[in-house]
């Protein structure tokens, strides 16, 4: 082999190093998830699956559910937009406050230390706020406001906040700011800047975000619901404890089509922006 | 404004601690309502001298005063109103490209507008007329309510130079106002440029590649070379073979280089959009 160097594969050792290494590591992973997928298939579960499934049919469409279901679909998407709305109303200060971008004293080299430690305590806070799952602030706010839509707003509006903030400070800071910098430099005060570089720059992209973000809120905020925050989720949730299962099926079927019909409006709103 | 340079030395933020500053031991008094070109090859510190001026960048060493002013003495509040009476063309136009050219051009206006009335702004033009007078100085006036991103790049360069002419400012720095121009276009451009500037009794400082725009438009120039003032005379004075010693390292420049373009018109492409 070493006679004819240039004929062997020189990636040859470390490709298959790490592939070994990666099984290596891969292993007490699945030890930890009870990764066992051959359990889906013994006699016992594909019993109790089919039975579930079969549980499907009929759909349930008498008009009086459909009603009801037309109802909390509706709430579902209120409760994503008024989580978004109130999410904003925290995330779109708190990332002008952050955001190095804005920053006066960081036009000429390094940014001064009291603006400096204020941006950083900002964004732990958007960290902070975003890394507890909108599901445990929910859980505390159905104890605190009581069963219904208004918990599930108020989770979605903290979690969301904190995420819009972080990324909306990621987006600003990873765009072109020689408008921007050039208008602060100019005299500018920091929301001129903001209204007059800054904006028209990012729009589209800030938009979009919003637009993907609120499309998760439909998603999550039928989550929520399981815990009790009103919308589709918690009829979800109740048929299902009920054994209803033609009920579950027709919820999800008009669940599938919200999520599609919101996707969809996005990618147009998207498009329209570009 | 007067501008009083002692010894000034200035490095770019960026530049190594140990790298020789950008421009060095620079000495200069520009009096109210002059016109000074700075020429110089590319790389003498013409640009980093403009933005020294322009209380963009601290000076490394020595001192700059502004109407007797110290800038980096003042509280920042204070720096930031002083950078609301001098206005600095960058050379690359800086426009974001969804904007109106209205709106970009009456940005100029910003320091001198309160907060509430920029907003309403974006509504509503709030003084069309004076836009359309300043866009109509550099040939663009039909340009008015078309998107940046519409416009060529000489286009562009002409409206970050028509939003001059709506700043507060009593002190122009204009970055090679010519770059992205064709020739008549650039007599347009530098027309208007010293004559508003004279008309208003604005003070002019302009970095220029065009060493024969600079001779016959400016009174007074300015010499760079390797970040040192070589020269600082009245246009009259200048000879040939000082220029030839200016552009010692890189005489292909001094003939004067053709307009370059800025990048092209981007196309229209759909947001993109970040799952984080």
């Amino acid at each position: 082999m070493t006679a004819h160097p240039a004929t062997r594969d020189p990636a040859w050792m470390p490709r298959v190093f790490w592939t070994l290494a990666a099984v290596v590591m891969l292993y007490p992973l699945l030890v930890a998830t009870e990764f066992k997928p051959w359990l889906l298939f013994d006699e016992q579960s594909r019993k109790s699956t089919l039975r579930f499934l079969a549980d499907f049919f009929p759909l349930v469409a008498s008009g009086e559910f459909l009603i009801m279901v037309a109802k909390e679909t509706w709430r579902t998407v209120a409760i994503a937009t008024a989580g978004i709305a109130l999410a904003l109303v925290l995330a779109i200060p708190l990332t002008l406050l952050s955001t190095r971008v804005l920053s006066i004293s960081a036009l000429s080299g390094r940014m001064a230390a009291l603006p400096f430690v204020l941006r950083q305590t900002l964004r732990m806070a958007l960290v902070v706020l975003r890394s507890v799952p909108e599901l445990v602030w929910a859980l505390i706010f159905v104890r605190v406001v009581g069963l219904g839509p208004t918990a599930g707003v108020l989770a979605i509006a903290l979690t969301y906040a904190g995420m819009l903030g972080k990324v909306y400070g990621e987006i600003l800071e990873s765009s072109e700011t020689h408008a921007s910098a050039t208008l602060l430099r100019n005299g500018a005060g920091r929301l001129q800047t903001f209204f007059y570089g800054i904006l028209p720059q990012n729009a589209a992209e800030l938009t979009s975000y919003t637009v993907y973000r609120w499309e998760c809120a439909i998603r999550s905020s039928v989550v929520l619901g399981f815990v009790g925050a009103g919308g589709l989720g918690q009829q979800m949730d109740n048929s299902m404890k009920m054994f209803n299962g033609g009920e579950v099926a027709t919820m999800l079927l008009v669940f599938i089509a919200l999520v599609a019909l919101a996707d969809a409006a996005s990618a147009w709103l998207r498009k329209e922006l570009g | 404004m007067r501008i009083f340079a002692e010894r000034l030395s200035a490095r770019h933020p960026a530049a190594k601690a140990d790298a020789p500053p950008a421009l060095a031991e620079a000495s200069f008094t520009i009096e109210p309502g002059e016109q000074v070109a700075i020429i110089g090859a590319s790389g003498a510190g013409k640009t980093t001298l403009l933005h020294a001026l322009a209380c963009a960048l601290p000076p490394a060493a020595g001192t700059v005063t502004l109407d007797g002013v110290a800038p980096w003495q003042l509280p920042r509040a204070e720096l930031q109103r002083l950078r609301g009476q001098l206005f600095l063309a960058p050379q690359v136009p800086p426009l974001p490209p969804r904007q109106r050219v209205v709106t970009a051009v009456l940005a100029g206006r910003l320091p001198a507008l309160g907060f509430w009335k920029s907003v309403a702004s974006l509504f509503y033009p709030y003084d069309i007329p004076a836009a359309h007078h300043a866009l109509t100085a550099f040939d663009l006036a039909e340009k008015i309510f078309e998107r940046v991103d519409r416009l060529s790049g000489g286009e562009r360069q002409r409206v970050g130079l028509a939003r001059a002419l709506l700043a507060p400012a009593s002190l122009w720095l204009v970055d090679e106002p010519l770059s992205a121009l064709d020739p008549r276009r650039a007599e347009l451009a530098i027309t208007t440029l010293t004559g508003q500037a004279r008309e208003r009794g604005v003070t002019l400082v302009t970095t220029l590649h065009q060493v024969d725009v600079a001779l016959t438009r400016y009174q007074r120039i300015i010499g760079l070379a390797n970040g040192k003032l070589t020269f600082d005379l009245p246009a009259k004075d200048v000879t040939r073979e000082m220029l030839e010693r200016l552009y010692a390292e890189h005489p292909e420049e001094l003939g004067g280089p053709a307009p370059e373009l800025i990048d092209p018109v981007p196309a229209k492409q759909p947001a993109v959009m970040h799952c984080r």
